[in-house]
Order: structure tokens, then C-alpha cells, then sequence
């Protein structure tokens, strides 16, 4: 599975939400309804999925489904 | 590797009789009860009144704990208390209760380590019983962090409760199947602004303006300490199991502290220990810091869940940053 599907299944599991609306643009916490520690919980899975650590720095870069893949792609490419 | 191996000999607790429910904390800051439920599991906490402090409730759970025990008061070599919330910045708490106990004569000493306090004065404990300096320790863990939380923060002010945990660590007989087994502490000092007291010590003393800052009470970045929280205890869980030949499979009980169910759900998620076998009581006492993990553990003892021969593996979480593990055959 590439980068870019896992990460739509993960923000599915973790947010409960449909594939439909894990579209680049949406915001984990204004689209998806996120709470503040579900994005933490979000970054602690993209961590354990893909194997790498996110500095807490760089959670705050990740505040929306396009912005999540192109972090994980550029990190992982 | 010590002369003797040490043991816990019982457990036993104690909280004020006050509840502050989620309701409750409605009509004191902007927040719900859903809010707080889905943040952190938590529906309720004790709080102390205004007489109570420290040591009160370190004696009620000191007198509980020894009372389960087969140990006599004046066996009781070594007074250790965990607490970051204690009667006075000096004395410690720990000689308020040795007075309280009337046990004059024996060493008694508060250990600092926020949340993770109870797991590092168990080590204390058994460094001082399996070198045979000691032979009955009492430990205690207490917290009354309701006296120093920021009651305009809604985000750490629905967090905290009151209560005191203790334990009875002993010298363990050759034919006894309870023992520690190990124990694992750690600290990261460079986090440690995240979780603090900030004003008071010798950084910055008490003042006018440091009371009207509300630099006295806790503050805390909870986001930040989250993912840390879940890391480390499990690091140092994983850790502690696999120097012992052990997996999470072997363990019939962890024991996490109880700062937010979330971080429960997510440590044994990550151990892969089904959550039946964890205990949790964060619902009815928030985050009582130092005081969750013995009080957690006595209520299972208490009601029978956790029974002797029991691999049990305690883990913690906080000020410093410090965390740490115990396992022990209970």
C-alpha cells in the first residue's frame, strides 16, 4: 500500500470518518472534527505505521490530510 | 543484585470524602461534561478540605496499608513519601507522618518526582531492603494538587484529584513467592518546563506578583506530555519486561498511572495487553499524581482482582520529565 492510502485509512481509523471526506484539503480539526489530542494520536500512529519520529516542531506542519502525505513522502522519499 | 530480595507486603489508601463531579466543575470554569469525558475518561475526583493536607491523608493510608500487612508499627525501619504537594516546602511530609505515626527514631524523607514519585520511592525502598539496611519500609504516595491547580485554566483544572497510596515493602523470605522483581527508573530534565510549578523555590520566590500570576499551581502543556507519556512508559515497560525473559503476556496486571484514559488506551494499545487487563480508576479520582498507582493497585487488591502471585507491572509518568516501571510478583 503506498504512503498516500495508508494514510487515508489511518485518519479513517483514528477519526472515525468516511473515505469520502479524507480528501487532501480537510483539516484534521475543522473538516474532521479532531480534538487536540487526537491529531497527537494521529502523529503517534503515522509514526509507528511508517517507522520514523515526528518532532513536535513538525506536528504543528501537519494540520491537514495533504499536508500529512507530503510531510510522510518527503520524509520517507 | 542485593544480599535479599524485597516484597510487597500490602498495599493500602486513602481519599478525602468530597467529590467534585464533571457537573460540579460546569459551574466553576467554561468546560462540560462531555469535554472532559471524552478528553481524559474522567466523571469525578475527591477533594480535600480545607483542614486537610498532606500528611493527613498520608497517615490514613499509611495506617491502611500497615494494617493489611503482617508487619507491626515499630517494625517499620524506613519512611519514604513521594509528594510534590507536602504539608511545607520543609519539613518533609514524610517526618510530619513519622510523627503522626509515632515512629520517632527511624530516617524518614520526601522523594520529588511528580507523577512518577511512588514508582522512584519504591526503588528507594528496595535498594534499602535488598542491601538489608532496611527490612520494612513504609512508601508512600500523596498528592493534594487541588491546593495548587489554576482554577481559571480550564484546560488542567478538571484534571486533578486528592488521594494517598501506600505500600509496605519487606525483606522477602526464601520460601515467599512474592518479590520485586525489577524496577526501572529514567528522567529527561530538558522537557521540564512543559509540566511545573513555577514560582516558590529559589528561581522565584513567592511574591505579590507571583500570586496574582498564578505562578503557584500547576501548569501544564498536555498535548506536548501526551505522546511523551505513552512513550516512555511504554520504553520503559518493554524495557523491564525483556531484561526479565518476560512479555506483556506474562503480566496479569499493569497498573498505569491515571492521568488520562487516552493514555491508557494508547500504552496498551502499543504493549498489546488487552485492556481488561489493565486497572483503571481514573473515572472516579482524576489524576491524583504520586497517589494514583498504590491507589489504583489497593483497589484491585481490595476487590479481589488482584490476587497474590500476580505478575503485576506498575508504570508512571511525569514531572521532570521523569518515568519509571515496576515489576513484581505481587
Amino acid at each position: 500500500m503506498d504512503i498516500e492510502a495508508k494514510v487515508k485509512q489511518i485518519v479513517m481509523d483514528k477519526l472515525g470518518v468516511e473515505e469520502a471526506q479524507v480528501v487532501p484539503a480537510a483539516n484534521f480539526i475543522e473538516d474532521l472534527r479532531a480534538d487536540s489530542l487526537d491529531t497527537v494520536e494521529l502523529v503517534m500512529a503515522f509514526e509507528d505505521e511508517f517507522g520514523l519520529t515526528i518532532p513536535d516542531e513538525d506536528q504543528d506542519k501537519l494540520r491537514t490530510v495533504g499536508q500529512a502525505i507530503d510531510y510522510l513522502k518527503e520524509k520517507l522519499g | 543484585m542485593g544480599l535479599y530480595f524485597a516484597k510487597f507486603s500490602a498495599f493500602g489508601s486513602f481519599a478525602p470524602a468530597k467529590i467534585l463531579t464533571n457537573q460540579d466543575l460546569e459551574k466553576i470554569v467554561d468546560t462540560s461534561d462531555e469535554w472532559i469525558r471524552s478528553r481524559t475518561g474522567m466523571v469525578e475526583r475527591r477533594i480535600a478540605s480545607k483542614e486537610e493536607a498532606a500528611s493527613d491523608l498520608a497517615y490514613q493510608a499509611a495506617l491502611n496499608a500497615i494494617e493489611a500487612s503482617d508487619v507491626k508499627y515499630k517494625e517499620i525501619d524506613l519512611i519514604v513519601v513521594a509528594t510534590i504537594s507536602g504539608d511545607h516546602p520543609f519539613p518533609s511530609t514524610a517526618c510530619l507522618l513519622q510523627h503522626k505515626l509515632g515512629l520517632k527514631g527511624i530516617p524518614a524523607f520526601d522523594v520529588s518526582a511528580g507523577c512518577t514519585g511512588f514508582i522512584y520511592a519504591c526503588e528507594v525502598a528496595r535498594q534499602f531492603v535488598e542491601n538489608g539496611t532496611a527490612r520494612n519500609v513504609l512508601v508512600v504516595g500523596v498528592e493534594i494538587l487541588t491546593k495548587i491547580t489554576n482554577w481559571t485554566d480550564r484546560n488542567t483544572c478538571v484534571l486533578f484529584g486528592d488521594a494517598a497510596g501506600a505500600a509496605v515493602i519487606s525483606r522477602a523470605e526464601p520460601t515467599d513467592i512474592s518479590r520485586i522483581i525489577d524496577i526501572k527508573l529514567d528522567a529527561d530534565g530538558s522537557m521540564g518546563d512543559y509540566l511545573i510549578q513555577m514560582a516558590g523555590g529559589s528561581r522565584l520566590p513567592a511574591s505579590h506578583e507571583t500570586v496574582d500570576a498564578n505562578q503557584h499551581t500547576v501548569y501544564m502543556e498536555g498535548n506536548r506530555i501526551f505522546k511523551s507519556a505513552v512513550k516512555s512508559m511504554y520504553a520503559s515497560s518493554d524495557e523491564l519486561l525483556k531484561r526479565n525473559n518476560l512479555t506483556s503476556a506474562d503480566v496479569d496486571w499493569v497498573i498505569p498511572h491515571q492521568a488520562n484514559l487516552r493514555i491508557i488506551e494508547a500504552l496498551a494499545d502499543k504493549m498489546k495487553v488487552p485492556i481488561n487487563k489493565v486497572i483503571i480508576n481514573i473515572q472516579k479520582y482524576g489524576n491524583t499524581s504520586s497517589a494514583t498507582v498504590p491507589l489504583a493497585t489497593d483497589e484491585a487488591i481490595r476487590s479481589k482482582k488482584i490476587r497474590r502471585g500476580d505478575i503485576l507491572l506498575l508504570t508512571s509518568f511525569g514531572a521532570g520529565l521523569t518515568w519509571g516501571s515496576v515489576l513484581a510478583r505481587y
